[in-house]
């Protein structure tokens, strides 16, 4: 049999061939317009192929091509910045060559392959060099050296090595035994990429969002899942982790979301500040944008192609975070493929291996030591998009088996406007325990325990409220009613945070900490003078505490915070005079 | 191939024609069947392959045998397209149906409709003023936005619609909408009533009108859609009108939907409707927008009736997860006697904050909007309470604020269905009400704004 076949049927983008040698995930090109496909399926000498665009048009009898090659993104200089779409084709090469509709039969590079850029070698000729091993750099943005590293098959001894500019094609350095290295590589998207071993993860991804750094932190290295209804905030909280996140590259997957809200990021992005470098957020992010009625299959491998570009960052030595936006829209995907090759259903539909996907990408972010022996991470943060709302359903299920941070965003919050619409109540982080030792030696010692009084208070507020839903809250001892003020302020103070808003949208962890404190001072204070008669209208009411409230949308608000608590309990102390 | 008749038809099965030995056919090509008596009928191939084509017929296979005539036309379904359009009804395959002649093509244009690169798209944010209190103030609409109407069986959505297509404009421009009407099995008395609406105020010579009734076939309204959106684009991008898309109703479309995968014996996903229909409804939805570089705009706004007003069924939700918000209908608010009974809570405009403000409405918008959702919230709130505690117990902010519940339901939502309220209208009427409100109650409007706009402060 010969790499070219026919086809012999076309059903929606699965299309069969016959007559070709093919293997599983071979890359083919479908019909006379060269349409990429890959192949899922074999039968006999039928070969099935997903096809990454849309096959209209399409006759039985066309060709069909096999690359040989399976699936694969190219990595090098020249990724960061980029918007692609599911497959790694450049929006805007793709508006060039088609206009602004998105037709077929394109092919685009990743990136310019024209570009010069100036390789500095960190290896001489006679090193012997092995798989991962960074062999020189480029400056690749303002923020971001780009490590060109050995593929990680390769082995051997530099016979030479060069210096200067060059394009991302041309060799660099050459083995002895004749094998020439280029600044750009190929990785198939669908395996991971190697790296020496996993280590547990003991430094916390800070977001800069109190309800997450503070009470459900996600470690680097570490996964989440965030599900939720539509109109609970998903994609804001998506888009708050990419900007304000404290790892050094983003990867930034829309998968099967809105054309309009990927316009928002591309809009946004390049004029916003990383608080970290001040430097513009786009020089640390790469984009993936396969919206809603971008073709289907690509859909499905937009996740794989985001993943294998983070892992290649993550080999480099970086701390990568990468979001995926929705995975329910990628498992739908997986869903409607499958039901086209008439595969045996499993729940809801969803083919029976969908649990295993699921846990197979996920299982790709992890802290690891890298094959040069770095230390990099992939943190995985993926949306998921529960039907109803109800995450009894499967792709809830498969995800929160494998993630430990989930953050579950809740339809009534957002109702009330209360932003993030985390339910701190049945949200949850498993890694806290690897954490905290983390949290006290840079943040406070006490880290641990003020994060325990916090979430202690907030349940306490969710079995009176029960009672107050009853009997109203005039009819509760005044002791209980402090604690609801304590816990209203928590909720409305701390929790709530606006993602719109310039100072309060980022908050430092350092102020999370002191804020919390200062709730707790307020308690604190507040109960000794209501011990001593004050009443608790007047403590609740001093104005120094509004003011302490207010201050958090303004800048500065971490250096004259101490001052305003200070200033509360003196005027709370004062309470019990006036009696 | 055109003009080659086939009578190799082995099997029909619903709105399904299986037929074998054909020479090589597109996959979603264009077929017309010639039944023994004479009639013609249209479809499309869903399925191809040497061996076996499956054709979905639009007009459903009623009186089709094995003896048909069965015609592969060569191309993909297309719509002659050209600015003629404006002012017709057509079929919901596009055919005259007002006894006009036939569209003069200046293009044919594919109706399945290629998607828009996100990176040549801009971002919508000019505000449309609809003259609608509820809509404009808290769930404003923006040109290039997806904004659905939630509603259920028996709710005036329809009047709704109409009034938010007569009144719709930009702020301070006269520029008028180029109206697309896309009716997928509606009744003939609901498409009278938006017909003889549209005449009467002139509309109609501005609008395009593709209809399908509750008696045309179902399978035809699975195009009826592509061919009103490719109306849209080609109005929009190539001829520079700003376009806003009413459909309704989404329900019979995804229920038709449901009917061919049932056909075709596919895996049913939620409650036996199609796997793909989130694609399949994005493909529709995700047709909104605005292009960089191009003048026309496509708005849309699909009606859909939620089943048992339940909004976590399938056809709401999956919508509500691709569109840019939502406004939802409430029953209980029908039933007070409240037009146009929006419940404001549950709705929502995910573009709303960058189409609102000092530049295009006013400044106190967003501050104004944000005090009444919170005081209207906690007022329906305090009803549940008081159902058990009884009024007495409520504290002075609380009485307030329920009072102020009634009041709003009353006076902000409660509209005439001519009544056109320009934005400061609206925004004026919102202080006068909120003046009824302790202004020590009333924590999230900005001071600034409350002594420039509070009625206390302005006499």
């Amino acid at each position: 049999m010969s790499n070219e076949g026919v086809i012999y049927r076309i059903s929606g983008p699965v299309v069969t061939a016959t007559g070709m040698k093919a293997a599983m995930y071979d890359v083919v090109r479908v019909g006379d317009e060269g349409l990429m496909g890959e192949v899922i399926e074999l039968h006999g000498d039928k070969a099935v192929i997903q096809v990454y665009e849309d096959t209209s048009g399409i006759r039985p009898g066309e060709p069909v091509l096999n690359t040989q090659e399976t699936l694969s993104v190219s990595l090098g200089p020249g990724l960061l910045t980029q918007i692609y779409d599911g497959i790694q084709r450049p929006l805007p090469t793709l508006e060039e060559e088609m206009g602004v509709f998105i037709t077929r039969g394109v092919d685009a590079d990743a990136f310019d392959l024209e570009k010069i850029w100036t390789f500095e070698p960190q290896v001489a000729v006679g090193d012997s060099v092995v798989g991962g091993q960074v062999i020189g750099h480029v400056q690749e943005t303002e923020t971001i050296i780009h490590k060109i590293m050995v593929p990680p098959t390769v082995t051997g001894v530099v016979k030479s090595i060069e210096s200067g500019d060059y394009n991302v094609t041309q060799t660099v350095c050459v083995l002895e035994d004749g094998t020439e290295m280029q600044m750009m590589q190929k990785w198939p998207v669908r395996t991971p990429r190697p790296f020496q071993q996993k280590y547990a993860p003991d430094t916390p991804l800070i977001t800069g969002m109190r309800i997450l750094d503070f009470l459900f932190p996600l470690a680097k290295g570490g996964a989440a899942g965030i599900p939720g209804p539509f109109g609970s905030g998903k994609t804001v909280t998506q888009q708050s982790l990419a900007k304000y996140s404290d790892a050094q590259l983003v990867v930034y997957i829309g998968c099967g979301e809105r054309g309009n809200e990927m316009t928002e990021v591309l809009d946004e992005f390049p004029h916003l500040i990383d608080p970290n470098t001040g430097k513009p957020l786009m020089n640390r992010t790469v984009m993936i944008a396969n919206t809603s009625n971008m073709p289907v299959a690509a859909r499905e491998a937009s996740v794989y192609t985001g993943i294998t570009i983070a892992e290649y960052f993550r080999d480099m030595g970086y701390d990568v975070a990468l979001m995926a936006d929705s995975t329910s829209r990628w498992a739908e995907a997986m869903r409607e493929i499958s039901s086209r090759l008439e595969e045996m259903p499993g729940e809801e539909g969803y083919p029976a291996y969908l649990s295993s996907r699921i846990a197979e990408f996920y299982e790709r972010a992890g802290r690891v030591e890298t094959l040069s022996g770095e230390d990099g991470s992939v943190t995985v943060i993926g949306a998921v998009s529960p039907p109803g709302g109800d995450i009894s359903e499967p792709v809830s299920q498969g995800t929160l088996r494998i993630v430990k941070v989930f953050w579950g965003l809740d339809a009534g919050l957002a109702r009330q406007r209360h932003f993030p619409a985390i339910n701190w109540l049945n949200s949850y982080s498993l890694y806290p325990q690897s954490l905290d030792q983390w949290f006290r030696d840079n943040i406070a010692q006490d880290f641990p325990e003020i994060r325990t009084q916090v979430s202690g208070l907030l349940q306490v507020e969710a079995e009176l409220q029960e009672i107050v839903q009853l009997v109203g809250s005039d009819a509760l001892p005044v002791d209980q009613q402090l604690t609801l003020e304590v816990a209203r302020m928590i909720r409305e103070f701390f929790l709530q945070q606006n993602g719109f808003h310039d100072v309060d949208a980022y908050c430092d962890i350092h102020l999370q900490y002191q804020m919390a404190k200062a709730i707790l001072s307020f308690q604190e204070s507040a109960k000794s003078a209501m011990a001593g008669g004050a009443q608790l209208n007047d403590v609740v009411n001093v104005p120094s505490r509004s003011d302490l409230m207010r201050g958090r949308f303004e800048k500065g608000y971490i250096d004259i915070i101490n001052d305003m608590v200070k200033k509360m309990t003196d005027e709370i102390a004062d309470t019990v005079e006036d009696n | 191939m055109t003009g080659k008749e086939y009578r190799t038809i082995t099997d029909v099965k619903g709105p399904l024609v299986f037929l074998n030995k054909t020479e090589p056919v597109a996959f979603g090509e264009i077929v017309t069947l010639r039944l023994s008596n004479g009639t013609i009928k249209n479809g499309q191939v869903l399925d191809t392959s040497d061996d076996l084509v499956i054709v979905q017929v639009f007009e459903g296979t009623s009186k089709i045998d094995r003896e048909s005539g069965v015609t592969f036309m060569g191309d993909v379904f297309k719509l002659p397209v050209s600015t003629d359009l404006v002012g017709r009804i057509l079929d919901g395959a596009g055919r005259p149906r007002d006894g006009g002649p036939e569209i003069v093509a200046e293009k044919k244009a594919d109706i399945i409709g290629a998607a828009i690169n996100p990176y040549s798209r801009q971002s919508p944010n000019d505000f449309i003023q609809t003259g609608v209190s509820a809509i404009d103030l808290c769930t404003s609409l923006v040109r290039g936005q997806k904004l659905p109407i939630f509603s259920a069986s028996g709710l005036p959505h329809n009047d709704i619609a109409l009034q938010i297509a007569r009144q719709a404009k930009l702020k301070d421009s006269d520029e008028e909408f180029v109206v697309v009407f896309c009716a997928m099995g509606i009744t003939a008395e609901e498409y009278n009533f938006f017909r003889s609406d549209l005449e009467r105020t002139g509309a109609l010579e501005n609008a395009v009108l593709f209809v399908n009734l509750a008696d045309d076939p179902a399978v035809e309204r699975i195009i009826t859609p592509r061919l009103a959106l490719t109306a849209a684009e080609y109005l929009a991008f190539e001829k520079d009108y700003h376009v806003l898309v009413i459909y309704t109703d989404m329900t019979n479309y995804c229920d038709a939907l449901r009917q061919i995968g049932a056909a075709r014996e596919e895996v049913p996903g939620r409650r036996g409707y199609p796997g793909y229909m989130y694609t399949d409804l994005a493909m529709l939805y995700e047709r909104a927008g605005i292009i960089k570089n191009k003048k026309g705009s496509i708005t849309q706004f699909p009606i859909l009736t939620m089943p048992g007003d339940d909004i976590t069924h399938p056809i709401p939700d999956l919508s509500g997860y691709i569109t840019e918000g939502q406004i939802v209908i409430s029953r209980e608010l029908h039933q007070q006697g409240i037009y146009p009974p929006i419940n404001v809570l549950p709705s929502l405009s995910r573009l709303m904050g960058s189409c609102i403000g000092e530049k295009t409405t006013r400044e106190d918008h967003k501050s104004v909007s944000d005090q009444m959702y919170a005081a209207y919230a906690q007022g329906r709130e305090l009803r549940g309470l008081v159902a058990i505690v009884g009024e007495d117990a409520l504290n002075e902010r609380d009485k307030q604020l329920l009072d102020f519940s009634g009041v709003f339901e009353d006076k902000f939502l409660r509209q005439t269905r001519d009544e056109d309220r320009s934005i400061e209208e609206t925004l004026d009427l919102c202080w006068n009400l909120m003046s009824s409100i302790d202004t020590k109650y009333l924590v999230r409007l900005d001071q600034k704004w409350i002594d420039k706009y509070h009625p206390d402060n302005k006499a």
